[in-house]
């Protein structure tokens, strides 16, 4: 299911003097399938166009098409729970709307809303609940007992249990451990991969961006400032420090090791590429040249 | 623990006992224990002992549930501690001394929109000195000099509610050290703000240390605040598990993932460019010392 934005602007409390932009003149097409990363200033409008994504918001002008619906400033807002079902949403820490009284019906919840019939909302909740790396003990737990990158499965196993087709993250490893972080990017690309399911995720880390996006949009000031692949946006690293953006860890270093001399043809986006551009220029452990 | 460990935290008592003689423990804690209610049996600090001397900054990392929060909560005695002694500036922590203790330690959490009380900057960072009974023209100076201090001057008439991220952890801060503590604490004060909103917190910090000479304890998953202190220690299952410089630390490479850490990036880069053949000392090198290693095994080709 594609998601598309054909000349999006919204503006914030029209007609007041609170009046703000949001977006403006938007075009950009998250394609099914994709790993989309959402990078930009706090204020870029990052958020404002999440919000877009299963109509939360309607444009001010301009249409936004997920999949075959077409969402203008004039769509009623009844019927859109069908949208609202295929991209599930998971804003910045989402442990904190958790409220039921066990991790299964917390769970259970969304579908339940969704129309589905509680024996299967609780099934399927069970079924997340392995999908999602918690031990199966949870199930009966409160989710106030639980830590807080627990919590946090829970609820993204919430969202997961309305099976949507795209799955909408805002900054989903902020404030975790090393551990969880790699846990929760590691669920991420399982989805994407095992399932094709598509994400999109708002990230400062310039690393998963790196490491995990195929796609990516860049806003700077409510305008669409760039889009392309990572190695796309990341082959002009003085354009992104302009734009206070940050680097990889990786293209940091590259860049370090291009002022001491050395001479990378492409942007390295990841260690083992540094590693491998690197070998070429480097010497062998001596009596392991054979090998 | 593995015997090269042993041998390792041998070592470094040797290296750091007869250094550290002279100087004044701040901080001393003896076999704490700690367990939480329905933990179901569960040690969160399980007979930990450490000390730290005045005026160093010392970063505590481990993985979730490992201690550390605990640990910095049994310091001001927001815990009831099951068995053990805290022992802060000479002072032994109990139910008389633990007031003048707590005007001795100032903590920064994690969560910036937990910790405000204040209409406005100002009433905010003076809240703590109002409780403390200090005089108005006092209070006045000190809050002016503290919100100076994090760089906030402009933004004292604010809601602390408006603020970015990195704003509100400064204001926090302020408020800390308007109360002139002897020992800052931050429970990941930085792990929810973005990478410019870290920046502004850590360079915050750093400049306080100058200028204070204050003891700082950093609880951290972030590898490269915890490369700014003079000591880590690794806590895991309540104890202390290794501590030594960040070069002690950080060449430990593969261990540390093993342990639920990160290791700093010119590690992972050794890594991969190990399983490449190519040469790769084994002592931790900083990313300028990572480049120039680089640059003159290039040479060599």
């Amino acid at each position: 299911m594609d998601i598309t934005f054909q000349n999006v602007s919204y503006t914030y409390q029209p007609g007041t003097p609170f009046q703000g932009v949001g977006l403006q003149d938007i075009n950009v097409t998250i394609p099914s399938g994709s790993y989309t990363a959402l990078i930009g200033h706090t204020g870029s409008g990052k958020s404002t166009l999440l919000q877009h994504l299963n109509a939360l918001l309607k444009p001010t002008s301009g249409v936004v098409k997920i999949g075959t619906r077409e969402i203008t400033p004039e769509t009623n807002n009844k019927h859109l729970k069908a949208i609202r079902q295929k991209v599930g949403m998971v804003f910045q820490f989402p442990e904190s709307q958790l409220f039921e009284s066990t991790v299964q019906k917390d769970i259970a919840f969304g579908p339940q809303n969704f129309g589905v019939p509680i024996d299967e909302a609780l099934a399927r909740a069970k079924e997340m609940i392995e999908l999602v790396g918690l031990p199966a003990n949870v199930i009966d737990k409160s989710p106030f007992d639980l830590s807080g990158g627990q919590m946090r499965r829970v609820a993204i196993a919430g969202v997961l249990a309305m099976q949507p087709e795209v799955l909408v993250l805002d900054e989903p490893t902020a404030g975790l451990d090393p551990v969880g972080r790699r846990e929760m990017m590691g669920l991420f690309e399982k989805l994407h991969i095992e399932q094709g399911m598509t994400i999109v995720m708002v990230t400062h880390q310039m690393d998963d961006v790196a490491n995990y996006a195929d796609n990516v949009i860049v806003l700077e000031h409510g305008r669409l400032a760039k889009t392309g692949s990572p190695r796309e946006i990341f082959a002009d690293p003085d354009w992104l420090t302009e734009k206070q953006l940050g680097l990889p860890t990786t293209t940091q270093f590259a860049q370090a090791l291009s002022r001491r001399g050395f001479i990378f043809d492409q942007v390295p986006l990841t260690e083992h590429e540094l590693a491998a551009l690197l070998a070429e220029q480097l010497p062998k452990k001596a009596g392991r040249a054979h090998e | 623990m593995c015997t090269d460990t042993i041998i390792n935290r041998h070592l470094f008592q040797g290296k750091y006992g007869l250094l550290n003689m002279d100087e004044q423990k701040i901080i001393q804690v003896e076999q704490l224990k700690y367990e939480y209610p329905q933990s179901d049996g569960h040690l969160a600090l399980n007979n930990l002992s450490v000390s730290i001397n005045a005026g160093e900054w010392v970063a505590i990392i481990g993985h979730n549930g490992s201690g550390k929060s605990t640990f910095a909560k049994s310091l001001n005695g927001l815990l009831d501690l099951q068995s053990g002694s805290v022992m802060i500036d000479d002072l032994p922590l109990a139910l008389d001394t633990v007031w003048s203790i707590r005007k001795k330690i100032g903590m920064v959490f994690q969560n910036p929109d937990n910790q405000f009380v204040g209409a406005t900057v100002e009433d905010d960072v003076a809240f703590g000195l109002e409780n403390q009974g200090v005089p108005r023209p006092e209070m006045i100076e000190r809050v002016q000099e503290a919100v100076k201090r994090v760089g906030m001057l402009d933004y004292l008439k604010r809601e602390p509610s408006r603020l970015s991220g990195g704003q509100k952890q400064r204001v926090a801060l302020a408020g800390i050290i308007a109360q002139q503590p002897e020992i800052l604490i931050l429970d990941e004060a930085t792990s929810m703000l973005d990478p410019k909103g870290r920046e502004e917190v850590l360079a915050t910090i750093h400049k306080l240390k100058q200028e204070t000479n204050m003891t700082v304890l950093s609880i951290t998953h972030d590898i490269d605040e915890a490369a700014s202190a003079d000591r880590i220690i690794i806590l895991d299952n309540g104890q202390v598990y290794d501590q030594g410089t960040p070069a002690d630390i950080f060449a430990y490479g593969q261990r540390l993932l093993d342990l639920g850490l990160d290791v700093p990036y010119p590690e992972k880069l050794k890594a991969a460019l190990n399983k490449l053949q190519i040469e790769m000392p084994t002592d931790y090198l900083t990313t300028e010392r990572m480049v120039d290693y680089l640059w003159t095994l290039h040479s060599k080709m």
